[in-house]
């Protein structure tokens, strides 16, 4: 062998010189800037589409962590807030404490009277929760009846979404020129010299462009209809249509040729709101320099204003498709305009149970209701899964059943957690008959899920451990269990506490098997032990995100904001605790 | 805690001298002249299996009390696994069998009543590479006697890894940082940290497993000053890889080769006359 080695014919040095090993190099050198770049490449992919998640998450879920409230003083009388004329604390609960509120706002609007508009302005623009926080106060502190007392009254979600430029997209300009008002309330006739032309073009425009899209169809139409034998009855129909969408657009293009001819603004259109002497007139029709509307907040005084002293509102979208009318607008931006409308933090979102009412429901349920599951789960599955994969990694016989006992905990690892809830449905609800949308159940099947993922981790964090200590501990005289005990459970306990607590977080985001065992009820009221009725966190996010208004949309989005903060807090902590350990020495 | 030696491969001879209770009693050792003694060590006929392949084929040996006694040989020759049957380390290993006969002090060590556990209490071990416990330097030394119960209060527990740590040469450079990782230490520390901790615990024979193969010349040279003064207290048995290790530090040197005790005799004897071929050309380098 060394003789081998020594013979210099046996091994052939490398030509570093010769054309073919520089090829060789720069094939190398490549191949490898070739793989940085993939590797790169990649990563620019994954996190260009987190950036994009996050963010319109982010963006979406927002709104749902402030809320929008107006400034309204209020004298509460004892006839209003006590249901007996006492200020007992029983007859003081039952109050009607959205009536000082309403008659507040209709001092704000005196003029609404009609029953429509009473109620579009008591009950759509006012929460329905609008008089719990005048209820608290008045309960501290009976005095305050009879007294005028200033209120941040809570608005309703519609309302909110508006001011938050979530209902429709909103253009505000400053008048320009001269504006005369024929009259303060009612219809009336807006002058002022080429102030709409620019407004109107827009109109025009859009008139232009349905016009040519309604005659691109036709034309689509018209081409096939060459196509059918002459003869064919669908032809005359198809024919009529044709006819009928082009003289549709031809009447389109007319009225568009036409820049001085004034325009109808209806519900299909966007809404021109002129704010004018601390009113505000909704533009009905429009011309170059004239336009007619209808007053919805009345204005100080008729007349004639200077440049810069009014304002045109333009909502584009239509009215017939919002949730909230130009009324409910109106009165919203008068509020607004005097400084009565406040944007606060939305503790609620997080001090409150479920409800109906968007701006109302909050998180408090859902994520008691995750953290007793969790505490469940964890109290089940920690000592289980760590004794078990002790047991498993050093104690037990390496047999055919040991074998098969891993085999299945490796299976029952990859079993779908739907399956997981109906084993729970099954055995739990139907065998044990324990209680329905219970955390306690909901903690068991969890910590059916959880189990495998753990005595995994556990065996690997155990299997870790340098067999040097095992034989220290046995070299000085330790038997089997103290070694484990003394030496290997600790230095394998950072790597069992990190599969445990990624574990944990795989189950706080598990909704399927939740929704089996029933814990994808409504529940407002926040559980206060594992037997009682509650929700998760996640399943509160689907439940959400089943509602169409746009602000549970939001809500359901900053749900997923706290789930997800609450996940990377639980990795973080896996982490730390893992630094800690490790380093300690 | 049961014993998990295979028993069906015990050997099941007639014992003629039951000393157990010698076994289950921690004994410390009396200062003694440097001779050698009778045979501390005796084995029969051993034979080694791990699966289906054999590791040791009869070894038979005598090996002196309080003196050092080097195992040499080839890498794969037998000698860590002969030297893991004294203190039934091998036990640990499923697929190992050991057949034959151990005697300590007369004493049948794979008797099946005997408890390993305190076997190894009385027959410590040095590891090839330094392993202290991820704890402090003054946990490394009390865990043994804390874990055998020797020790009945904190100041006695205190005296035992002091002394221990002075026996291992390592007591000045460590004794104002004794709550310090014991995995702070330099390689050659913690190997006298390991010898400190194997002798806490009282035994009367200690086994080394090439115990200098991890470290540089001089924290080698400090180990071996070491092992010649233990030497005085205690019986030590060394593998090594170096025979200029074995030559220095043993009276005894025993030569492994594929399995077979070849040669076995004064260290001088066989570093100068070999009466085996194979010694001879292992010795002189010829192969290994």
């Amino acid at each position: 062998m060394t003789d081998a080695a020594l013979d210099p014919g046996a091994v052939r040095a490398i030509d570093l010189a010769s054309d073919a090993s520089r090829a060789r190099l720069r094939r190398r050198y490549r191949a490898e800037a070739r793989f940085r770049a993939y590797g790169i490449a990649a990563l620019a992919v994954a996190g260009l589409f987190l950036v994009l998640l996050v963010g319109d998450i982010v963006i979406k879920g927002l709104p749902a962590f402030t809320e929008s409230r107006v400034t309204l003083t209020v004298t509460p009388q004892l006839s209003q807030v006590s249901t007996d004329g006492t200020t007992g604390a029983d007859a003081l609960r039952g109050g009607d404490y959205a009536a000082p509120l309403r008659a507040s706002l209709q001092e704000l609007f005196p003029e609404v009277t009609s029953r429509q508009d009473r109620r579009r302005l008591f009950f759509e623009i006012l929460s329905g929760g609008a008089g719990d926080d005048l209820r608290r106060r008045i309960m501290a502190d009976p005095g305050l009846i009879g007294r005028p007392v200033t209120v941040s009254a809570l608005l309703d979600d519609s309302a909110d979404m508006y001011l938050k430029g979530r209902l429709t997209g909103r253009v505000e300009r400053t008048g320009r020129g001269t504006l005369a008002i024929s009259g303060a309330t009612g219809d009336v006739t807006l002058d002022s010299p080429g102030a709409f032309r620019d407004t109107l073009a827009t109109i025009k425009k859009a008139l232009r462009d349905e016009a040519a899209a309604i005659e691109a169809a036709a034309g689509r139409v018209a081409q096939r209809l060459e196509a059918l034998p002459v003869g064919d009855p669908r032809r005359a129909t198809a024919q009529a249509g044709v006819d009928a969408d082009r003289s549709r657009a031809a009447a389109l293009r007319a009225r568009a040729a036409a820049p001085e001819a004034p325009e109808v603004l209806g519900t299909d259109t966007p809404s021109e709101l002129v704010a004018v002497n601390g009113g505000i007139v909704k533009l009905t029709s429009i011309g170059p320099s004239q336009a007619q509307g209808r007053v919805l907040v009345p204005l100080g005084t008729a007349g004639t204003v200077s440049e810069g002293a009014w304002r045109t509102i333009t909502l584009l979208q239509p009215e017939g498709s919002r949730r909230l009318t130009d009324q409910h607008i109106a009165w919203l931006e008068d509020m607004r305009a005097e400084g009565l409308v406040t944007r606060h933090f939305a503790t609620r979102f997080f001090t409150s149970g479920d409800s109906r009412e968007p701006e109302l429901a909050g998180l408090l349920g859902g994520l008691v209701g995750s953290l007793l599951t969790m505490f469940v789960t964890l109290v089940l599955c920690l000592p289980t899964g760590v004794a078990a994969a002790i047991y498993l990694e050093e104690f037990a016989p390496k047999n055919r059943i040991t074998d098969l006992i891993e085999v299945n905990i490796n299976n029952l690892a990859a079993v779908p957690s739907i399956v997981f809830g109906l084993l729970g449905l099954a055995v739990f609800l139907n065998f044990f008959g324990l209680p329905r949308s219970a955390p306690l159940v909901g903690g068991l099947v969890l910590a059916l899920l959880v189990l495998p993922t753990i005595i995994i981790a556990s065996r690997a964090a155990l299997k870790a451990v340098p067999p040097s200590i095992r034989e220290a501990a046995l070299g000085v005289g330790a038997s089997h269990q103290q070694a484990v005990f003394h030496h290997v459970l600790p230095m394998a306990m950072p790597g069992i506490l990190t599969g445990t607590i990624i574990g944990m977080a795989h189950a706080l985001g598990e909704t399927a098997p939740l929704l089996l065992i029933g814990m994808v009820a409504f529940i407002v009221d926040t559980p206060q032990s594992v037997t009682q009725a509650a929700t998760a966190l996640p399943v509160q996010i689907y439940l959400w995100s089943d509602l169409p208004e746009p602000a549970f949309q939001a809500k359901t989005a900053g749900a997923i904001i706290v789930l997800l903060v609450f996940l990377f807090v639980m990795n973080g902590l896996a982490v730390v605790l893992r630094r800690k350990f490790e380093r300690r020495w | 805690m049961v014993t998990d030696h295979p028993e069906t491969f015990h050997n099941q001879g007639p014992t003629t001298v039951n000393r157990m209770a010698d076994l289950t009693m921690p004994l410390t050792p009396a200062a003694g002249l440097f001779t050698a003694n009778e045979a501390k060590v005796t084995a029969r006929d051993v034979t080694v299996h791990y699966g289906e392949k054999q590791a040791l084929f009869g070894v038979s040996i005598d090996i002196p009390e309080r003196s050092v006694t080097a195992f040499i040989g080839p890498s794969g020759c037998g000698k860590s696994t002969f030297l893991r049957c004294i203190n039934r380390m091998n036990d640990t290993i499923p697929i190992c069998r050991v057949a034959g006969e151990i005697r300590i002090d007369g004493a049948d060590i794979y008797d099946r009543r005997l408890d390993p556990v305190l076997l190894r209490a009385r027959v410590g071990m040095v590891f090839q590479k330094p392993n202290p416990f991820p704890k402090s330097i003054y946990e490394n030394v009390a865990y043994g006697p804390r874990i055998h119960g020797t020790t009945t209060s904190r100041q006695e527990l205190d005296e035992v890894v002091e002394t221990s740590l002075r026996k291992a040469g390592l007591w000045d450079e460590v004794k104002d940082r004794l709550d310090q990782p014991g995995t702070g230490l330099s390689g050659g520390q913690q190997q006298r940290l390991c010898i400190a901790r194997a002798i806490a615990v009282g035994p009367e024979v200690i086994l080394m497993d090439e115990p200098c193969s991890a470290l540089d010349p001089i924290a080698t040279a400090r180990i071996e000053e070491l092992i010649f003064e233990l030497a005085r207290n205690f019986t030590i048995v060394i593998v090594t890889h170096s025979m200029q290790q074995a030559a220095r530090v043993s009276q005894q040197t025993a030569f492994f080769h594929l399995g077979h005790l070849v040669e076995y005799g004064a260290t001088e004897q066989i570093f100068t006359a070999p009466s085996d071929t194979r010694t001879q050309d292992y010795i002189t380098g010829r192969f290994g």
